[in-house]
């Protein structure tokens, strides 16, 4: 007989399996069973714990002990030392950056600590490649609740009620949308989900459809009872292929067993589920390209109404929400619509799932309350901005958000008040930046995103976005005109206001929040040849001060061969024919080599 | 799956599987201290994971310690049960682990002969 004694959580998500964590598990398979362990000690692939940085991620159960960076060759004494002994590896433990405390528990690691993880409460903790991993922790419930419990216009009562808002960018209300659906004419409905995830910086999705697919397929099918579909389509991007094979087993699983097809749980309620592999344009994340894509055609936005919701796709009703949207209607349904209202601000409720990216100490996933503040968000579960670098801004919403300065970082994080500050939502994509970020070229980044990603059918989008390009690029090249700053926001608010979609219409926001905010570093480049972060090349110079000692190593390796000088003399750079590499910056003992 | 009530049925049974990931319940902690696996408690491990799988005692958890420094008195195999005084039995062996489990660990009864120490928090 046997009996499992301990669990061995190892994080096989995107982040992990490329730091390594195939061949941990392998290790660990040997040297268990050299051990004679593998009788007693399971091990379990999980999907992203959300704490990327540090994979590869294994924690050890029943001690809940959390280990980070682990590879191949720590395996042999983690098995000896914790899974045979009973003690902790310390070397293998997460240490703070701030305190540099050593943690052993991963419930007192700041950067879970403040979470509040429900979307994400599986992910991490459970293998999504079994469906009953996801039943043991009470998943399928709310769907059995539902269709035993409540009538389809209950369903979208209790939605409606929970105060729960799109989680993919604009903040519709859910609810509401759904009612839009569920009373649009016609018998043959249809149940979107947008997994199509564009946003630079942004992969929450990604890793909700690894860690725990079955969250998704519970609340489609929730949603299809509510509006009367039998039919859903789930559009992931091809670039997802761990996550499109998950869902795939998942969708398979929930098949077997009856949770998908004819008849679910013998309620007379049918839902089918099928994946469509999207080719990974940014577009078709607009609602009405991604139902062209579905249908075959090429992925273009039509102008709206009608909306989806009475002619989606094949003109038939269709409900489209994001993967997060669909995360949080499961415990909406199982917890009550007043549980979920009690979390978060007045007019956004719940938890909203942030990609930490960028200049900080904790890149991942974290899973906060709305109305945390975004400086709780970055210093405290971020950890704060690595190599004692001064905090400059923060991207947040994708391309088509806005950057905000220190200043704003104790706003509340909700839908209203980060439109009110110039950004939004979006996707929850938060790139942090440190002072050696220049703010225009952060604006040219995102432009050059939407205007190689802008679908060609509407000309403010097409066209604006591409003049507006020329101009920025201009501008850091260091041939800004004076005018640049009122031609790049007359442009702006022209596109804003006739583009086709959604995206179109964002377009011009990475400009227009950094001139609301860093005006002053447009100025500089256009009016001063100078860029403050010194990040511009073309705005640069390489000047040796007087703490030069002469000692030559900076003569030695430049490659444009600028430098010259005698030994024990002041150092001297020819700006004529310096191609500003910083090979010397990085040799000189001294630090006497300055960028200005 | 046909009903409601066999989804709640799977659940139940699933998830004493999972209890391992999970806090509270008892516990039985092994001492595994150089003096510990000298004195025998690997085959004391193996004994209580067999009778706790004999017994089908899914929810009790397994863990190791290290030497607490009653070398003299290792095996030392301590019980927690919620809420209760932590009991710490000593010179347990293999022959032992029955009795602590059936009386200990099921009925709540402490085996006061082999019990060599209380810890209360």
């Amino acid at each position: 007989m046997e009996r499992i004694r301990a669990h061995v959580l190892l994080c096989a998500g995107t982040g992990c399996v490329s730091s390594g964590s195939k061949k941990v598990e392998a290790a660990f398979q040997q040297e268990l069973a050299k051990k004679g362990l593998d009788k007693e000690v399971k091990i379990i692939e999980t999907g992203c714990h959300g704490f990327c940085e540090m994979g590869p991620l294994v924690i050890i159960y029943p001690e809940g002990t959390f280990y980070v960076r682990v590879q191949e060759e720590d395996v042999a004494e983690l098995v000896e030392t914790h899974l045979f002994k009973g003690r902790i590896v310390e070397r293998l433990l997460y240490k703070e950056p701030i305190s540099h405390e050593k943690i052993p528990s991963y419930n007192d690691i700041v950067f879970y600590k403040k979470q509040m993880r429900y979307v994400l409460a599986n992910c991490g903790h459970i293998d999504p490649e079994d469906i009953n991993e996801y039943i043991a922790e009470g998943g399928y419930e709310g769907l059995g609740k539902a269709l035993s419990e409540l009538k389809p216009a209950d369903v979208v009562a209790e939605i409606k009620k929970s105060g729960l808002r799109g989680r993919g960018g604009g903040g519709f209300p859910t609810g509401m949308k759904w009612e839009f659906t569920r009373n649009a004419p016609g018998t043959k409905k249809y149940v979107v989900c947008n997994a199509d995830e564009g946003d630079p910086g942004a992969f929450m999705d990604r890793s909700v459809l690894e860690g725990d697919p079955h969250r998704l397929i519970e609340g489609m099918a929730v949603c299809g009872y509510a509006i009367g579909a039998d039919e859903g389509y789930v559009y992931v991007r091809a670039e997802y292929p761990l996550a499109i094979k998950r869902l795939r087993i998942a969708i398979k699983q929930a098949e077997e067993i009856g949770l998908l097809g004819d008849n679910i749980l013998s309620s007379g309620f049918n839902f089918r589920l099928k994946i469509k592999e999207g080719a990974g344009a940014f577009v078709c994340g607009e609602e009405t390209a991604l139902i062209a894509s579905i249908e075959g055609k090429r992925g273009m936005p039509r102008p709206r109404p009608p909306f989806p919701a009475v002619s989606g796709l094949w003109g038939k009703p269709t409900n489209i929400n994001n993967v997060e949207t669909f995360g949080n209607v499961p415990q909406i349904i199982t917890k009550g619509a007043d549980w979920y209202a009690s979390i978060g601000t007045e007019r956004s409720k719940g938890t909203k799932v942030f990609a930490l990216t960028g200049r900080i100490n904790n890149t991942g996933l974290a899973e906060v309350p709305m109305g945390i503040s975004m400086r709780e968000i970055i210093y405290e579960i971020g950890g704060g901005i690595p190599n004692e670098k001064k905090f400059k801004a923060v991207q947040i919403g994708g391309p088509s958000g806005g950057c905000l300065p220190e200043n704003m970082l104790d706003l509340p994080v909700d839908y209203d008040s980060l439109i009110k500050a110039g950004a939004m939502m979006g996707s929850g994509g938060l790139v942090v930046m440190d002072e050696t970020t220049c703010m225009v070229d952060v604006a040219k980044f995102f432009l050059n995103f939407t205007q190689s990603e802008s679908c060609g059918k509407c000309t403010p989008c097409r066209e604006g976005t591409k003049r507006m390009l020329e101009i920025l690029t201009r501008i850091t090249d260091g041939l800004g005109r004076p005018g640049d700053i009122a031609l790049l926001e007359s442009m702006a608010k022209n596109i804003k206001t006739t583009a086709l979609c959604g995206l179109g219409q964002t377009a011009p926001n990475p400009v227009l929040s950094t001139l609301r905010y860093f005006r002053d570093e447009y100025e500089a480049h256009i009016h001063d040849q100078r860029c403050p972060a010194g990040a511009c090349t073309n705005l640069l110079q390489y000047n040796i001060t007087d703490t030069c000692k002469g000692c030559g190593l900076c003569k030695k390796v430049c490659p444009a061969e600028a430098i010259s000088g005698e030994v024990k003399a002041q150092h001297e750079i020819d700006l004529s024919k310096c191609i500003k590499c910083g090979a010397c910056i990085a040799k000189c003992p001294f630090k006497s080599i300055v960028k200005a | 799956m046909k009903t409601l009530e066999d989804l709640k049925r799977l659940r139940e049974q699933l998830k004493t599987k999972n209890t391992v990931r999970h806090e509270g319940g008892i516990q039985i902690i092994v001492g595994m201290g150089t003096c510990g696996i000298a004195a025998g408690a690997r085959q004391v491990m193996t004994a209580i994971l067999d009778e706790i799988a004999k017994q089908n005692l899914q929810t009790v958890k397994i863990s190791q310690t290290g030497c607490i420094g009653m070398c003299e008195k290792e095996v030392l195999v301590d019980v927690v049960r919620p809420n209760e005084p932590r009991i710490t039995y000593g010179r347990v062996t293999v022959d032992d682990i029955p009795k602590i489990i059936s009386e200990h660990i099921v009925n709540g009864r402490i085996v006061a002969e082999l019990a060599i120490g209380k810890f209360t928090e």
